[in-house]
């Protein structure tokens, strides 16, 4: 007699491989009724290429922006802050650094000092989480949700961003008006690097440099945000009764067509920026002046 | 043929192209259940591909434009061998037809003021042509496609079945109009997918089945134009008229070989193309015949001046009808100043900037850079005439598009013959299909109100599964892939865009002997999605439509329009007053003379009498019109 | 000029069927679908493949090359190395009829549910007025020439067959983003069903629509995206739900 409890059936289950469970489930490219193809893909280029590489960018920023964020130290060298820790708006915070005040008082987490970093990151997080690009970026590359096009996904069910949680990625916008005031804000940081450490005008020097490209990369990311480009016209029926928001929404859309190259550029911005500061605040090196 | 697949309908339309689906939906707006059936894909016909634009007199470019100039272009452009009647109903319909294309959603381009712009066209005194970038074929047949869906969406909510009065049967071909008493009864064909049969009895069928290119080796059609419309039209004892009159577009790819034939659509030469040979020569200025001096600028600076100021300027000779520009290639081609692949330069780079030329040709762009390795923003496109285009076709009442001797038959399109007489305007068939598709469709709903359904028999439905059996029974046989070359090669050689009496007669018995071997074809696989098959079936249909038409160019000895004979070279005004009917006797085809219909005196007095002189003897032009 | 090809080709139907290899020789400039019409001609004669145009206009000839939905009619056999093999099969999303040859009328059951474009009352032929920069955009959309290619390489259908029932694909949502965008169309509901009927929040806007079709329509970009920002003004954002009930109330809208 054949065993057909459910443990007896998840053994047999388990011994099969990936394709042959695949094929048993007979959904997907392996449904009934669809040519017989036993394998999931049969592209021959390298289409694991690229998801990897996303993976692997993606994580190493992760990777290195937790570590900084919990660190609560070095970011901040006279004129210059780092943009994972502006604006700093705790008690914790070193002197100098906070162009906003203090909003928060300084508490502790398991005998740590709450970094102050951890009150703001949320929100260039939530941006670019909930951002349509990096959405396709880790979708593909670690939700394998798919892989590649035309590469069967291994997942069995799928709802897409119907549901909660996925379904809060439509409050993009939030983070995007959000993502305005970051930029506003390091944008100052930028402009306030125009000093030099004795808060003296009319300096500039590397890191005046390294805060000016960091915050137009971030300009130029939010600029050519999809919600962006719909708040500024695309959700108008008749362009040719608003001209100038056609105008924009042209301009918007030609900036839109490089967002993933500004989602990238400014992501990597954003580190190197944060590791120059680092740099200076631990004197490895030596913020030069040009004058 | 205990479960053989059967419908009953009150009008069955083959053909889902833009004429089939007009027809269709003013069958179905009338009330009538209507059956569509088409040989490929829903939205799939050949219509699909057209280019450059749909034209009519709307006047929304250059206000001077009325249904009086462009029926005088459609004549001229048809060396006044057109039937007055459909030139004249098409010239005024046609722009009923594009506005109404807009109220189901068509999005043409715009001019400043919003209204649908015009673009300029060979042939067509002002700029006439609706169109969407270069896709206009698209867009009409998708908004006909979506307004049969809506149509079903009605019915759907009134009746809770949305194909329960109009359905589509695509990939189904048809093989035979059924008829009983004389009068039409319904058709028979197969399902290209399982090979099954399928009848629809039918006491009105409209023939939509567009055109014959792939008759000829080089052509600008797909697989679809297989004259198959004129084969059942004929086999069903209608008539077709003119089957001479062939058009070849001058600019079809001649490179690669793969893409040879491919339409190089003629607004790159509205757009301000031009035309040079091997020389660097722009040879058009040699080519203008006395009829079109006053018309055609003969300088290089005239022709350009055009392009800004087109009041004060003679348009340039690019501009000419397909015809002549046809045949201005070919010769310069023969003459040995042709470039390497056995054509000529057509170059835009030279006067638009590449932004413009991808935003007002954008699939030509794409076409030559994906197909040819050929950026046109920056280089010239090779070119050289391809078979395009059947002026001849189904005769028919103008006003009703019902088949000359057959009751219940009816045909519009490309299929129909008549309107564009011996050659046809650019632009000119995508009204053609709206005008004659819609009043196909009044046409048959009249019949059908007044004669009610018509019964097919049981003999009649056992010899038509008899013919779709035959090739299968049948082993060893000759291959029909094979045979359909040899016939391309004929036509091609032969009955080509220069004839010659000699050579047509040697055609004629040529194709007569691949008609004997074709009816020994046998067909390997079985009836599932079976191309050998499905050609053998389209074959049958060429070899009608090769006997039709080089049985009826040897006759007319004369050059005009789509037909050049080599040793009659001049166009004779007696041959002008005379059409050539081909009717068929299930042996072989037979050509009859048949009067021309004569221009009434209204219409007479639309034109210039000098110009007439041109085309009419002095009796017609002294007789001044009929009435 | 000429080389030899070795091909694998998927021959069978909706029950059995797999992989056979061809040899065959091809010329200079050739695509896909004339090796495939060689093959045919001169060793399977009834090996089942659709195609019109040949010239990529009325996407007829949609086919998986080496693992790639694509045209075969605008695939150049000169794309693929010398020495490689080129794979051919049907679509994958679709049931096989035969050969080639996918049964595809899920996508015409699609376009039935899109109720079509409803111009305004009163409004008669002839006389709409529409700007240029107003119809471009849906003009983007309606160069589809419904090869179904987005639809077969959609993951959400392709490997779950179940979501077929709720998810109307790329090719639709473009046609409801074509009428959205209409500068007339008078249907105002289109951004709630494209969520609540044709499934617009099951894409998850990983883009293989865009990579895959012959148009180069920027289907996610130009009409899922601003498809799905159009919904969240409509559902999702409570700023602009209570500025509508406002608006409303004060007779402005
Ligand atoms: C490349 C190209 C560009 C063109 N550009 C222009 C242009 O710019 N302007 C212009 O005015 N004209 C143009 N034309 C011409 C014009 O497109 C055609 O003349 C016109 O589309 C024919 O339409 P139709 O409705 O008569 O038939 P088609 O569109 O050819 O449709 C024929 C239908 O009949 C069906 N059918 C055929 N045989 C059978 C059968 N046995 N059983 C069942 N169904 C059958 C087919 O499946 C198809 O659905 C162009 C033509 C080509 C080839
Ligand atoms: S972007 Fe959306 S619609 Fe396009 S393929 Fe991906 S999931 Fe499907
Ligand atoms: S959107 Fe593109 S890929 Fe999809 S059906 Fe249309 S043309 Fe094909
Ligand atoms: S930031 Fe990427 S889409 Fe808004
Ligand atoms: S055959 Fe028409 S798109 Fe390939």
């Amino acid at each position: 007699m054949a065993d057909f409890t459910v443990p007896a059936l998840t053994r047999i289950w388990r011994t099969l491989d990936k394709g042959s469970r695949l094929l048993l489930m007979a959904t997907g490219v392996f449904s009934q009724g669809r040519a017989k193809i036993t394998e999931r893909t049969l592209r021959t280029d390298k289409w694991w290429l690229q998801p990897l590489i996303t993976f692997s960018v993606l994580i190493a920023f992760i990777f290195y922006a937790t570590l900084r964020a919990f660190e609560n130290a070095n970011y901040f060298a006279e004129p210059l802050i780092s943009p994972f820790y502006s604006p700093c708006l705790s008690d914790a915070c070193v002197p100098g650094s906070s162009l906003l005040g203090h909003l928060f008082p300084i508490f502790h987490v398991w005998g740590m000092t709450f970094s102050p970093a951890l009150f703001i990151l949320i929100f260039p997080l939530g941006f670019r989480m909930t951002c349509y690009y990096y959405r396709k970026a880790y979708y593909r590359s670690f939700w394998m949700s798919p892989p590649a096009c035309a590469v069967a996904e291994p997942h069995a069910k799928y709802t897409g961003e119907t549901r909660a949680p996925l379904i809060m990625q439509n409050m993009h916008r939030y983070f995007f008006y959000a993502g305005l005031v970051f930029n506003v804000l390091l944008t100052t940081d930028a402009i306030l690097a125009f000093r030099n450490s004795e808060k003296q005008w009319g300096h500039m020097s590397v890191g005046t440099l390294v805060l000016l490209a960091n915050a137009t990369f971030l300009w130029f990311y939010s600029l050519s945000c999809h919600t962006c480009r719909h708040t500024v016209g695309g959700r108008l029926r008749n362009f040719s009764k608003h001209p100038i928001r056609y105008k924009a929404w042209t301009l918007v859309s030609k900036l839109n067509h490089y967002h993933q190259n500004f989602a990238w550029v400014s992501l990597i911005g954003v580190a190197l920026a944060d590791v120059y500061v680092r740099e200076v605040a631990t004197h490895a090196i030596t913020n030069w002046y040009f004058f | 043929m205990a479960n053989l697949e059967k419908y009953s309908y009150d009008v069955v339309v083959i053909g889902a192209g833009g004429a089939g689906l007009r027809a269709a939906v003013e069958a179905r707006d009338a009330g009538l259940s209507v059956a569509i059936v088409c040989k490929s894909l829903f939205g799939k016909a050949h219509t699909v591909m057209a280019e450059g634009g749909a034209a009519a007199s709307m006047g929304n470019v250059n206000d001077n434009d009325n249904w009086m100039v462009h029926f005088r272009d459609t004549m001229r452009g048809g060396k006044f061998l057109n039937h007055f009647r459909m030139a004249e109903l098409h010239a005024k319909e046609a722009p009923d037809r594009i506005w109404e294309l807009e109220m189901w959603g068509a999005l043409f381009d715009r001019t400043k003021e919003g209204k649908i712009s015009q673009r300029n066209f060979g042939g067509h005194e002002y700029p006439r042509l609706a169109h969407v970038g270069d896709r206009t074929g698209l867009e009409l047949i998708r908004t006909m496609q979506q307004r049969i869906v809506a149509l079903q969406q009605k019915d759907l909510r009134e009746t809770g079945d949305a194909e329960k009065n109009l359905k589509v049967f695509a990939e189904v071909t048809i093989t035979e109009i059924l008829k009983e008493n004389g009068k039409v009864a319904g058709a028979y064909g197969y399902r290209r997918e399982s090979g099954e049969e399928i009848l629809f009895e039918a006491p009105a069928v409209v023939i939509a089945t567009g055109g014959v290119g792939k008759t000829f080796k080089i052509t600008s059609n797909s697989w679809e134009g297989t004259g198959d419309g004129h084969a059942l039209a004929l086999k069903a004892g209608a008539n077709l008229v003119d089957m001479e009159f062939l058009q070849f577009h001058p600019t079809g790819m001649v490179w690669p070989l793969s893409v040879k034939g491919i339409l190089v659509t003629e607004s790159v030469r509205g757009e301000g193309g031009i035309l040079t040979n091997s020389l660097g020569e722009r040879f058009m200025f040699k080519y203008i015949p006395d009829v079109f001096k006053d018309k055609y600028a003969d300088n290089e600076e005239e022709a350009d001046r055009w392009y800004v100021d087109q009041d004060n300027n003679r348009r340039p000779p690019e501009l000419l009808p397909r015809d002549e520009v046809a045949r201005a290639i070919n010769s310069e081609v023969k003459a040995g100043r042709g470039t390497e692949h056995g054509g000529v330069f057509l170059d835009v780079s030279k006067r638009l900037s590449a932004e413009i030329i991808k935003k007002r040709l954008p699939s030509m762009w794409h076409q030559f850079y994906e197909l040819a390795g050929v950026d046109i923003t920056k280089e010239a496109m090779e070119v050289g005439p391809t078979c395009h285009y059947v002026m001849g076709g189904v005769e028919v009442e103008p006003d009703t598009a019902a088949a000359v001797g057959v009751d219940g038959l009816f045909a519009a399109g490309e299929v129909a013959g008549g309107m564009h007489g011996s050659n046809r305007l650019g632009g000119n068939s995508l009204t053609d299909l709206l005008v004659f598709g819609r009043r196909a469709g009044m046409g048959a709903v009249e019949y059908v109100k007044s004669h009610g359904a018509n019964p097919v028999s049981d003999a009649t439905i056992s010899k038509a599964a008899a013919r779709i059996e035959a090739p299968f029974a049948r082993t060893g046989g000759e291959n029909a892939y094979s045979l359909h070359q040899e016939l391309q090669e004929i036509t091609h050689n032969l009955v080509g865009i220069i004839r010659t009496g000699e050579e047509l007669k040697e055609a004629i018995v040529k194709i007569a002997d691949i008609r004997k071997r074709s009816a020994n074809i046998s067909v390997t696989g079985d009836r599932k999605f079976n191309p050998g098959f499905h050609l053998a079936f389209d074959l049958d249909n060429m070899l009608l439509v090769a006997e039709s038409t080089a049985k009826s160019a040897l006759l007319r000895e004369e050059s005009r329009g789509g037909h050049t004979r080599d040793d009659f070279p001049g166009m004779n005004s007696t041959w002008r007053q005379v059409n050539h009917i081909s009717s068929f006797d299930g042996e072989q085809v037979s050509i009859k003379a048949q009067p021309l219909p004569v221009l009434p005196k209204e219409l007479f007095d639309l034109f210039d009498i000098h110009e007439l002189e041109k085309y009419m003897t002095p009796a017609e032009i002294a007789k001044g019109g009929s009435n | 000029m000429t080389r030899t090809l070795k091909l694998r080709i998927w021959r069978g139907d909706d029950k059995t069927g797999g992989l056979q290899d061809v040899t065959v020789e091809a010329n200079h400039g050739e695509v896909v679908l004339d090796i495939i019409h060689r093959v045919q001609a001169t060793q399977m004669g009834d090996l089942a493949v659709r195609w019109n145009c040949k010239a990529g206009k009325c996407g007829s000839c949609s086919m998986e090359i080496n693992g790639k939905p694509r045209l075969a009619c605008m695939t150049q056999v000169a794309s693929y190395p010398e020495d490689e093999v080129i794979t051919i099969t049907p679509l994958r999303a679709f049931p096989v009829i035969k050969d080639l040859v996918t049964d595809v009328s899920f996508n015409y059951k699609k376009a039935m549910e899109i109720p079509t474009v409803s111009m305004p009352e009163g409004v008669k032929p002839g006389e709409p007025r529409m700007q240029q920069i107003d119809v471009e955009r849906s003009q983007e959309f309606r160069k589809c020439i419904e090869c179904f290619l987005c639809q077969d390489t959609c993951h959400v259908i392709r490997d779950h067959e179940e979501n077929k029932k709720s998810f109307a694909g790329p090719r639709f949502f473009i046609r409801i983003a074509e009428l959205d965008m209409h500068p007339l169309d008078t249907l105002r509901n289109r951004k709630k069903t494209a969520q609540e009927e044709h499934g617009l929040g099951m894409c998850n806007i990983t883009k293989c629509c865009t990579e895959v079709c012959p148009e180069h329509i920027r289907i996610t970009d130009n009409a899922i995206i601003p498809m799905k920002e159009r919904v969240v003004d409509e559902k999702y954002d409570p700023l602009r739900w209570l500025g509508s009930k406002i608006r409303k109330r004060e007779g402005i809208l």
